[in-house]
């Protein structure tokens, strides 16, 4: 590794979230430890030590307490007396007198760094024959000095141990922290990969790649599944402006074929200048049919893309509806038709006014169409119980099949029964595609079941909020 | 009248241009939105018609907002292939007046151009309008025709009342459909047609002579003249 990698390689480390991940849980894992080893040493060790100086200082005072009641010769026999039944032979005892005689005790030599006064010391002594650790306390009574102390070389050995238990603990928690941390890191990229992985290849142009979904329902599931939302979402939107582009590709060329084919006849064998004129209106009027085409399909794009879902604003469905069926009752009377619409007195809903009435009004436009003169069409609109709200018409034509119902809806699907009749077959696509822009579907039925014709009802439905 | 056209496609303008010419009008072009905001605001015109994209930094809503920003009322039209609803919008918020949305047929454009030229004025409304014996109270909201009252619906007094204050122009199908039902799409079969034709029998009901005329490949004109 160069100079450069080397110094390269650690801001790099440090960059990756999985290792500060990683380190922050070493961190915590370590403190962790290193509290639960305190607390235990407190506890032990250090609680050990305070109650050999208790005992100390309680011994001290006992005995000062004996000499100040009894004497020289009192001290000496409770010390004697102590002594005796010392059975853990812990306890050290030394009397002199004012020229260093010993008077009682288990030392024959006070040490050498031990001091009268208030403050406990440690010192060597030789306890029995043997060299040990004291812990010691020396009083001035009167002339005579008196050392009160405790053999720690037991404690002392617990303590050794205690600290090489606390050490090797302390360094097992230390690597398991790491292993930990390692682990974690590692978890973390195994469930991160595949993310990374579906976004490059949709990066690389494969929308139809998804985040796999551990069904564990935590973050990362959560994290995958909005992920997934958004992808499906995108490609709808793809696939809306693939079809609109492949509609335009394959279905305006077919007029644009037809319109070429009469200009150029024309061109070829018309008689007369009239007959000319004649196949140039025509064929402005072919023109005019492909723009209308083409201005519904842009519109179905528009309102299945969601993006006039911006303008979306509250409005009585109602005042639209009567709007509506005033404009379109005069078109139903002149074939001697029958509009009967039945509304509340209001429905607000949010939504896009014009896309809905637009909506409405292709399906009166159809229902005008296949209802024979003198037929009925019913316009109604209601709140449901469901909560949905239901805008339908319905007419008394021939009806749809079956089949037909679910190919209904399709760009340019045309029933049999409506070769004949100018349309472009668009009209219930951009229906379909406003009903799904208010979070609401279209339901085809028959209008009157069972009775010939059927006629057709197509219920929209939609969602009040929007 | 004067109309300066700012329109990039040179066929478009070209055909444009002598349709109005010939319609009487007289006609600038300028090729580009720069050319185009210079020309509205250094010289005197009856009426722009814009097209939105243009070639030069400057588009058509551009001109708009700053011939409006410097007090210029000139009456606009915008000529445009941006058709989406939101498109519309936003060139009639600017400042535009009406909104054309390519391709058009000429008669369309012709009729939106007279009809904008000559718009009532805002200063002195009206309250009565009147075409040969046909009178129309704004303030009742009654209708008249040789002193005889005629009964209409609120929609056909409105329809009634937009032909009129538009006497002696042609007023086409998808004008109506804007402006009295303010419906902007298409609804495919003539349903105008059959509230024109109802409107008219209304009106000439007992009278021989009919006040509204279907112009050929346009639309409908009231007027006193046969």
């Amino acid at each position: 590794m160069s100079d450069r990698a080397r110094r390269a390689a650690a801001p790099r480390l440090l960059q990756s979230a999985g290792f500060r991940f990683a380190a922050l849980f070493t961190v915590l894992f370590g403190a962790a430890s290193v509290t639960l080893i305190a607390v235990l040493w407190i506890s032990t060790a250090a609680a050990l030590d305070r109650q050999v100086l208790a005992a100390i200082r309680a011994d001290a005072v006992a005995l000062t307490e004996r000499w100040r009641n009894g004497g020289e010769g009192g001290l000496v026999d409770a010390i004697e007396e102590r002594l005796a039944t010392d059975l853990t032979n812990e306890s050290i005892y030394l009397l002199q007198d004012q020229h260093g005689a010993k008077l009682a005790g288990n030392l024959v030599n006070w040490p050498t760094n031990v001091e009268l006064g208030m403050t406990f010391t440690r010192t060597r002594i030789m306890h029995d024959g043997i060299p040990a650790d004291a812990r010691v306390l020396a009083r001035d009574l009167g002339g005579l000095r008196l050392l009160v102390g405790r053999d720690e070389s037991e404690r002392l050995q617990l303590r050794l141990l205690l600290t090489e238990g606390v050490v090797w603990s302390l360094g097992a928690s230390l690597l398991l922290a790491m292993m930990g941390a390692a682990l974690v890191r590692r978890a973390l990229e195994r469930r991160l990969e595949p993310v990374m992985r579906t976004a490059q290849h949709i990066a690389g142009g494969d929308l139809s790649r998804r985040v796999p979904v551990a069904g564990r329902a935590d973050e990362f599931d959560r994290l995958a599944r909005s992920m997934n939302t958004m992808l499906d979402r995108i490609q709808a939107l793809m696939q809306g402006i693939k079809s609109v582009s492949d509609a335009i590709a394959h279905d305006l060329r077919t007029p644009i074929a037809r319109a070429r084919t009469k200009l150029e006849e024309a061109v070829e064998t018309a008689s007369d200048e009239a007959a000319l004129r004649a196949a140039m209106e025509q064929g402005i009027a072919d023109l005019d049919h492909i723009s209308r085409i083409f201005q519904a399909l842009l519109r179905i794009a528009e309102a299945e893309a969601g993006a006039r879902r911006a303008a979306f604003a509250e409005f009585d469905l109602v005042a639209v509806l009567r709007d509506v069926e005033e404009f379109y009752g005069v078109a139903a009377e002149a074939r001697e038709q029958r509009l009967e619409a039945s509304f509340p007195d209001s429905i607000m809903m949010v939504g896009d006014r014009d896309l809905l009435l637009q909506a409405v009004a292709n399906l009166l436009d159809n229902a005008i169409k296949f209802t024979p003169d003198g037929g009925v069409i019913r316009l109604l609109a209601r709140e449901r119980d469901d909560d949905w709200i239901e805008v339908a018409v319905a007419d008394s034509g021939p009806g749809l099949s079956a089949d037909e119902r679910a190919r209904a809806g399709e760009r340019f699907f045309r029933a049999d029964a409506s070769r004949n009749t100018p349309g472009s077959g668009l009209g219930l696509s951009l229906v379909r595609a406003v009903a799904t822009l208010h979070g609401g579907r279209v339901e085809l039925g028959d209008a009157v079941p069972g009775a010939t014709p059927p006629g057709l009802e197509v219920r929209i439905l939609l969602s009040a909020d929007g | 009248m004067r109309i300066l056209l700012v329109e990039d496609d040179a066929e478009v303008a070209r055909f444009v241009k002598k349709g109005l010419q010939e319609a009487g009008h007289n006609v600038e072009h300028a090729p580009n939105g720069r050319d185009g905001l210079f020309l509205a605001a250094s010289e005197q015109f009856d009426l722009l018609v814009l097209d939105r994209m243009l070639p030069g930094g400057v588009d058509g809503v551009r001109i708009v907002e700053t011939l409006r920003q410097q007090g210029n009322r000139t009456p606009v039209l915008f000529l445009s292939a941006l058709g989406a609803v939101d498109e519309r919008v936003k060139g009639l918020k600017a400042g535009g007046d009406d909104y054309l949305v390519k391709p058009f047929a000429f008669a369309e454009l012709l009729a939106r151009v007279e009809a904008l030229a000559r718009r009532p004025s805002v200063d002195a409304p009206a309250t009565r309008l009147r075409v040969a014996d046909l009178e129309l109270d704004l303030l009742s909201r009654t209708v008249n025709r040789g002193g005889k009252k005629i009964d209409v619906q609120p929609r056909e007094f409105r329809l009634l009342e937009h032909l009129m204050r538009h006497a002696g122009q042609v007023v086409t199908r998808t004008m109506l459909l804007e402006k009295v039902w303010d419906y902007h799409f298409d609804p495919q079969t003539n349903v105008i047609d059959v509230h024109v034709s109802r409107l008219r029998q209304k009106l000439d009901k007992g009278f021989d002579k009919p006040l509204i005329h279907t112009v050929r490949n346009a639309g409908y004109m009231i007027r006193a003249e046969p």
